[in-house]
């Protein structure tokens, strides 16, 4: 693994980036918020403690996907009205990001695709709209407007200035799964798939009190 | 399955299980789905609180009004389900109204912090062990009925109702509330069950199988036997369609032995003519007067003899009473038959009654020399009647293959009965009741 060193502007802790395309780190010590201009760290700001989420999933979790390892290298927290839920940010060997969603022990790893056509507003998004991605129908099952409320490790894009946004969440007949998420213009859509963890032969998880 | 963890390089440390007061009454309480929970709801006073708040704000208190109820599996209690242990950390009770009458189902939400969660639902003492679906099923329609397909299952639509959590207690990952409903479906191919419940703004799926309450108690532990189940529950698989296929399986097999046992018979039958003479009667004669044959021979072992009475009758009938006598011993068979004929025509068109001819079996006489007594008695006034009398010896018969037929038959036509029976009670209980629902059909293609 690629790794290049830095140092926390705030507090002046080594920033271990595990990801050279990484845009916006954590610090683990002082929680800036730091957003890496070519060899600069800027610190944006700083993050709410990440609310403890009991999610096996750590930093530094490894796994394997679809035949490449991947290893967890952030996390964006966010919430809604009924509850909470964890995209961990993984990045796989073959240097390419990818996301594993984890919403009430539901997981779903996706990535991002470029969509065939364009993809629905936010305003006219809703259950049971279908769409059609590579030959796989996917239909909404939920629509999600969501805070963003913490942030932890390295992530592909700086998320510091975003409070809200919306998510649709689309399934197949077939086990596919697939979000748009409209926190940009145009929306961005990710396809992959529900999984157990049990299939992404973990090592480095969290452990449980009592299990 | 997920192997336990180490403390890693970067691990943040186990997570730790949470304690709290109850604000509403002040007993302690455990938070044991951890930081999944987001509505916990007291077992003391049953005040439903927000979990994630730090001061566990009360969100509702139970109202007065609606009746407690106490989970048949304790809440906290740890079990062994399909290999994986899970822990029952919440207990919910679900309502629905059919026809003005109200019936509910409990939902038992079984933990694992490195599996999720799963459902055990229990009706009438009927068990489900319900998980997501991963995936969106395909609804449409066959035979004009609404089905979902999933996985190359074909589901039955079974029922829609509007469903109203009516009580719960414990934890739970999603913001419950007595008093939330959901719009349930539920699609049934035995043992499975596809559910989705929707609301404005999500479509879930979940599918179920039809579990016995005995695994349950194995598997949890528990005191006491799980209650019987009553009636027949949407999912619950037929006992008995597996075997109707079986049943007529076998049938046909046996049908073919018993055709060809048939043929067999009819070919190597001796059908031999042991005797046979030509008489007359005369009404208002002497004619009625009994007379004995010539003795003739019964051949070959113990076998039987068919006595065959022809007759001219025309509008007319002729009784004659036989007694088939053994010359040398004296053993006797006795036997009257009646050749009646009568036709005509009338506004219905032509019509007739009875046969010229009477066939009368006795399966067992030995052999020998044998003679018949015959007595004939017909209408004192009318035509003369001609009829002939014939014995034949050893006469293949239809009458054993018919008994034997109907006693091939049984089995699979009780059991295809017993197999409908089961479906009318199940689809009984749906939307899809008709009267004359023909869902009879359990064999297994």
């Amino acid at each position: 693994m690629s790794s290049v060193g830095a140092s926390c502007p705030n507090c002046g802790a080594a920033i271990v980036f595990r990801w050279a395309q990484a845009v916006q780190a954590t610090c683990d010590y002082c929680r800036s918020v730091l957003v890496r201009h070519d060899v600069a760290l800027e610190r944006v700001g700083e993050s709410a403690i990440v609310p403890l989420t009991p999610s096996p999933l750590q930093l530094g979790t490894e796994g394997t996907w679809r035949g490449a390892g991947f290893t967890v290298i952030g996390r964006l927290v966010y919430a809604w009205e009924r509850g909470g839920w964890s995209e961990w940010h993984l990045r796989l060997d073959r240097d390419e990001s990818a996301w594993l969603s984890d919403a009430q022990a539901e997981y779903v790893v996706t990535s991002q695709v470029t969509p065939e056509a364009a993809l629905p507003g936010a305003h006219g998004v809703a259950p049971g709209l279908a769409l059609l991605h590579r030959h796989v129908r996917y239909e909404v099952t939920t629509v999600t407007r969501a805070q963003y409320v913490g942030t932890e490790g390295e992530l592909p894009f700086a998320s510091w200035d975003r409070a809200e946004v919306t998510f649709a969440d689309l399934r197949s007949a077939t086990g596919g799964f697939a979000t748009i998420d409209y926190s940009e213009e145009p929306p961005l859509l990710f396809t992959g798939e529900a999984v157990e963890l049990s299939q992404l032969a973990l090592r480095n998880l969290r452990t449980f009190e009592g299990w | 399955m997920v192997t336990r963890p180490a403390a890693g390089p970067r691990g943040a440390g186990p997570v730790k299980v949470r304690g709290l007061n109850c604000p509403s009454c002040g007993a302690a309480i455990q938070l044991r789905g951890f930081q999944y929970t987001q509505r916990v709801i007291c077992d003391s006073c049953c005040a439903v609180l927000d979990a994630q708040d730090p001061g566990y704000a009360v969100i509702q208190k139970f109202g007065e009004r609606m009746a407690r109820r106490t989970p048949l599996i304790p809440l906290g209690t740890r079990g062994r389900w399909k290999g994986e242990p899970w822990e029952v950390i919440g207990f919910q009770v679900r309502t629905i109204a059919v026809e003005g009458i109200q019936y509910s189902w409990h939902e038992y939400l079984l933990f694992n912090p490195y599996l999720g969660f799963r459902y055990l639902t229990q009706f009438d003492g009927h068990w489900c062990d319900v998980t997501a679906l991963r995936g969106l099923p395909e609804t449409g329609s066959a035979a004009g009925r609404p089905v979902a397909r999933w996985r190359d299952l074909e589901f039955r639509a079974f029922q829609t109702a509007r469903a109203v959590t009516t009580f719960a207690v414990g934890e739970f990952p999603w913001a419950v509330a007595v008093g939330d409903a959901v719009t349930a479906r539920d699609f049934v191919s035995p043992p499975l069950m596809l559910s989705s419940e929707t609301t404005d703004d999500e479509v879930t799926w979940s599918l179920g199988e039809y579990v016995s309450g005995a695994r349950v108690w194995e598997a949890f532990n528990l005191e006491d036997d799980a209650p019987a189940p009553q009636g027949v529950y949407a999912n619950q698989p037929n006992p008995v369609s597996g075997r109707v296929g079986a049943r007529w399986r076998t049938f046909a097999l046996l049908l073919a032995l018993l055709v060809a046992l048939f043929v067999l018979r009819q070919a190597t039958a001796a059908n031999a003519v042991a005797f046979s003479g030509a008489y007359r009667f005369t009404p208002g004669t002497g004619d009625t007067a009994a007379f004995v044959t010539e003795p003739f021979a019964l051949t070959g072992g113990t076998a039987n003899v068919v006595v065959r009475t022809t007759a001219t009758a025309d509008n007319s009938w002729i009784f004659v009473n036989y007694t088939l006598i053994n010359e040398e011993s004296g053993a006797v068979f006795e036997l009257g038959r009646e050749v009646s004929y009568y036709h005509g025509r009338d506004s219905d068109g032509a019509w007739s009654e009875g046969a010229r001819e009477d066939d009368a079996r006795i399966p067992a006489v030995p052999a020998g020399r044998w003679f018949l007594r015959i007595e004939p008695e017909g209408p004192p006034t009318g035509a003369t009647i001609d009829y002939a009398v014939q014995v034949r010896r050893d006469a293949p018969g239809a009458l054993p293959f018919g008994a034997a037929l109907v006693f091939l038959l049984l089995p699979p036509v009780v059991v295809s009965l017993r197999s409908a029976s089961f479906e009318g009670k199940r689809w009984a209980e749906s939307d899809y009741a008709p009267a004359s629902d023909n869902d009879s059909d359990g064999r297994d293609d």
